[in-house]
C-alpha cells in the first residue's frame, strides 16, 4: 500500500461572491492547488468532488463533470453527498484511490454556494440534511437540531452558554490573519452573550455564517511525488468514518457524537498514532457545542470537560492543543460541500509552515481533521503528518 | 422480493403512525424488545424483522427543546415556535410544543402526542401538548 502526499492546496476566500458562479469558484480553487502542487492538470486521473445543496442553490445537479470540465481537467469525476461532511468524504476516497494503487494523482475538494439564497432559504437548504419525516417536518432546523444537542448536554454535563461564547471569540482571534477567512475580526464575550437568540439556547454568534467557496487539494501517491520531484512534505496517514441513526430521537445519547469517536479510532489506529499524539486540529464547528463535543469525541477531552476547553485556554493558539487556527467553521466560513477539503488544505498549511498562524505549532508533526454531516449522523477524520 | 402484507406493520406508513397519535399511538417492537417508529421493515438495533405494534405509554417526558426564531420559508409554523424531543420509554418523538410558552418548557415536562395537520405543506404535524 503506498502513502499518500498533499502535494497541493488551493482556497477561494470564504465568504460572499455575488454575482459568481459555483464552477467558477471551484475552479479558482482547483487552479490555485494545481499551482502550489507543481502538477499538471492532464496528470490528474479523477476528481472527488463534494457539494450539498448545489441543486437547491443553483438548480445544477450532476455537478462532477461540470467541475470537471471548469477546472480544466481531462478525467472523469464523482460527486460525493454527505451533507458537511462532503469534502471530507471525497477526500477519503481519493486516499483510498491512491493506497490501492488505481490511482497516483487526484483533484479532491468541493464548493457549496449559499449566500444567493435568502436566510429562510438557506435554512430549508441546510434541513434536509435532517431526517425528513421525523425532524423536517417537526419543525427542526439545522440550528434547531445543535440546539437540541447543546441543551441536552448542558443538562448532562453541566456548562453554559458563557463556555460556548469562549469558543466563539477564540475562533475568531485565529481568523484575524487568515486571508481566505470571512470574519477576520474579534469578538468579545459580552458581544457574544449579547448576540439574537437564533434556536435557544444558541444565538448567533454560537452558529458558522452563510457562505460561499471551494478547496481543492491535488493528492498523490508518495511513488509518484519522488519521480517527479514534488515538494510534498505533508503525508495523509490515517483516515476513518462513522456514523449514526439520521435523527436525534433515535440516538442513545443527545449529548454525544459517537460517529466522531469511531471516525477518529479508524484514523488514529490507520495512522498508528493516538489522541495524544495530535497537536494541532481542525474540527467540525458549525455550531460552538459542536466543536465541544468534537473534542470529547476524539479523545481529546473526557465527557463533560470539552466545554471548558476554550475558556480554559486549553484549546487557543498558545494552548496545549490548539483548535481551529483557521478560524473554523465559525469565523473562516462553512461553504457546506467546501468544508472538509479546506480543513485539510489549512491544517496542510499549519504543518508545513506556510499558515499565517503556523507560528502557533512550529513544531507539530501531527494533525488532525474532523468534519461532520448533518448533527454528526456522519464523521470523516483525517491524520495529517510531517512526512519529512 | 414478497407481496406486501397489510397486516405486517413494517408496510404501514408514517401517516398512519401520525395519525395515531391523536388516539392511541403506537410504536414498532421487534422480537427482541427494541422499539422504533415505523415505516420499518427491520430493527436498527439487532437486523430483526419480527416487528409488531406495541402501544405507545399515553405520556412521555420532553428530554430536550429549542425555541426556533428562523423557520425555514414555507414552513406553514410561524416562530418562534418550541420543538422538543419527548422521550416515551421504549421511543423518543420529535415535535411542536402547544399551549405552554417557550420560557415555560423545562426537561422532565410531561407531554402526550397529538396529530394537526400543516396547512403550508399539507404533512402531518406531530404536535406534544402538556399532560
Ligand atoms: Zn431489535
Amino acid at each position: 500500500m503506498t502513502g499518500v502526499r498533499v502535494a497541493g492546496v488551493g482556497l477561494t476566500r470564504f465568504g460572499a461572491h455575488d454575482g459568481r458562479t459555483g464552477r467558477d469558484l471551484f475552479a479558482e480553487a482547483a487552479l490555485a492547488a494545481l499551482d502550489d502542487a507543481g502538477v499538471d492538470g492532464d496528470d490528474v486521473e479523477h476528481l472527488n468532488y463534494g457539494n450539498f445543496m448545489g441543486a437547491l442553490a443553483e438548480r445544477q445537479g450532476h455537478q462532477a463533470p461540470v467541475m470537471t470540465e471548469a477546472a480544466g481537467l481531462r478525467c472523469a469525476g464523482t460527486r460525493y453527498e454527505e451533507a458537511c461532511a462532503s469534502a471530507g468524504v471525497a477526500v477519503r476516497e481519493a486516499v483510498r484511490a491512491i493506497r490501492s494503487g488505481e490511482n497516483d494523482v487526484m483533484l479532491a475538494g468541493g464548493m457549496e454556494r449559499m449566500t444567493n439564497l435568502s436566510t429562510a432559504e438557506v435554512t430549508e437548504s441546510l434541513a434536509v440534511a435532517a431526517d425528513e419525516l421525523f425532524e423536517v417536518r417537526a419543525g427542526v432546523t439545522f440550528p434547531g437540531a445543535y440546539a437540541l444537542m447543546a441543551r441536552a448536554y448542558f443538562d448532562e454535563y453541566g456548562g453554559g452558554r458563557e463556555d460556548l461564547a469562549h469558543v466563539a471569540v477564540k475562533n475568531h482571534a485565529n481568523a484575524v490573519p487568515n486571508e481566505y477567512a470571512q470574519y477576520q475580526r474579534e469578538i468579545s464575550v459580552e458581544q457574544a452573550l449579547d448576540s439574537p437568540e437564533v434556536a435557544s439556547p444558541l444565538h448567533l454568534f454560537d452558529a458558522c455564517p452563510i457562505t460561499d467557496g471551494a478547496s481543492a487539494l491535488v493528492l498523490v501517491s508518495e511513488e509518484f511525488a519522488a519521480e517527479h520531484d514534488l515538494d510534498a512534505s505533508v503525508a495523509i496517514t490515517g483516515t476513518g468514518q462513522g456514523g449514526d441513526r439520521a435523527a436525534l430521537q433515535d440516538r442513545a445519547d443527545m449529548a454525544r457524537t459517537p460517529a466522531a469517536t469511531d471516525a477518529a479510532e479508524e484514523a488514529y489506529a490507520d495512522a498508528g498514532v493516538t489522541s495524544d499524539d495530535v497537536e494541532v486540529a481542525e474540527v467540525h464547528d458549525c455550531f460552538t457545542i459542536a466543536e465541544v463535543m468534537a473534542l470529547e469525541a476524539l479523545g481529546f477531552f473526557e465527557p463533560g470537560e470539552g466545554i471548558g476547553a476554550a475558556r480554559r485556554g486549553d484549546t487557543t493558539r498558545d494552548g496545549d492543543l490548539p483548535v481551529n487556527l483557521s478560524g473554523g467553521l465559525k469565523a473562516k466560513g462553512h461553504p457546506v460541500g467546501a468544508t472538509g477539503g479546506s480543513q485539510i488544505a489549512e491544517l496542510t498549511r499549519l504543518l508545513r509552515g506556510d499558515h499565517p498562524n503556523s507560528d502557533a505549532v512550529a513544531d507539530a508533526t501531527v494533525g488532525l481533521a474532523h468534519n461532520a454531516g448533518g448533527t454528526v449522523a456522519s464523521a470523516v477524520v483525517h491524520v495529517l503528518e510531517v512526512a519529512e | 422480493m414478497s407481496e406486501s402484507d397489510p397486516d405486517v406493520p413494517a408496510n404501514t406508513g408514517y401517516d398512519e403512525w401520525a395519525d395515531a397519535l391523536a388516539d392511541d399511538g403506537y410504536y414498532v417492537e421487534c422480537a427482541n424488545g427494541h422499539g422504533s417508529l415505523p415505516p420499518r421493515r427491520v430493527c436498527p438495533e439487532c437486523g430483526s424483522t419480527d416487528l409488531s405494534e406495541a402501544t405507545l405509554p399515553e405520556t412521555g417526558t420532553v428530554a430536550t427543546f429549542s425555541e426556533i426564531h428562523v423557520a425555514p420559508s414555507g414552513f406553514g409554523v410561524e416562530p418562534p415556535y418550541v420543538t422538543a424531543v419527548v422521550d416515551f420509554g421504549p421511543v423518543r418523538i420529535t415535535g411542536i410544543v402547544r399551549d405552554v410558552a417557550g420560557d415555560e418548557v423545562a426537561i422532565g415536562d410531561p407531554m402526550r402526542p397529538d396529530v394537526e395537520t400543516n396547512g403550508a405543506t399539507g404533512n402531518r404535524l406531530i404536535v406534544f401538548r402538556p399532560a
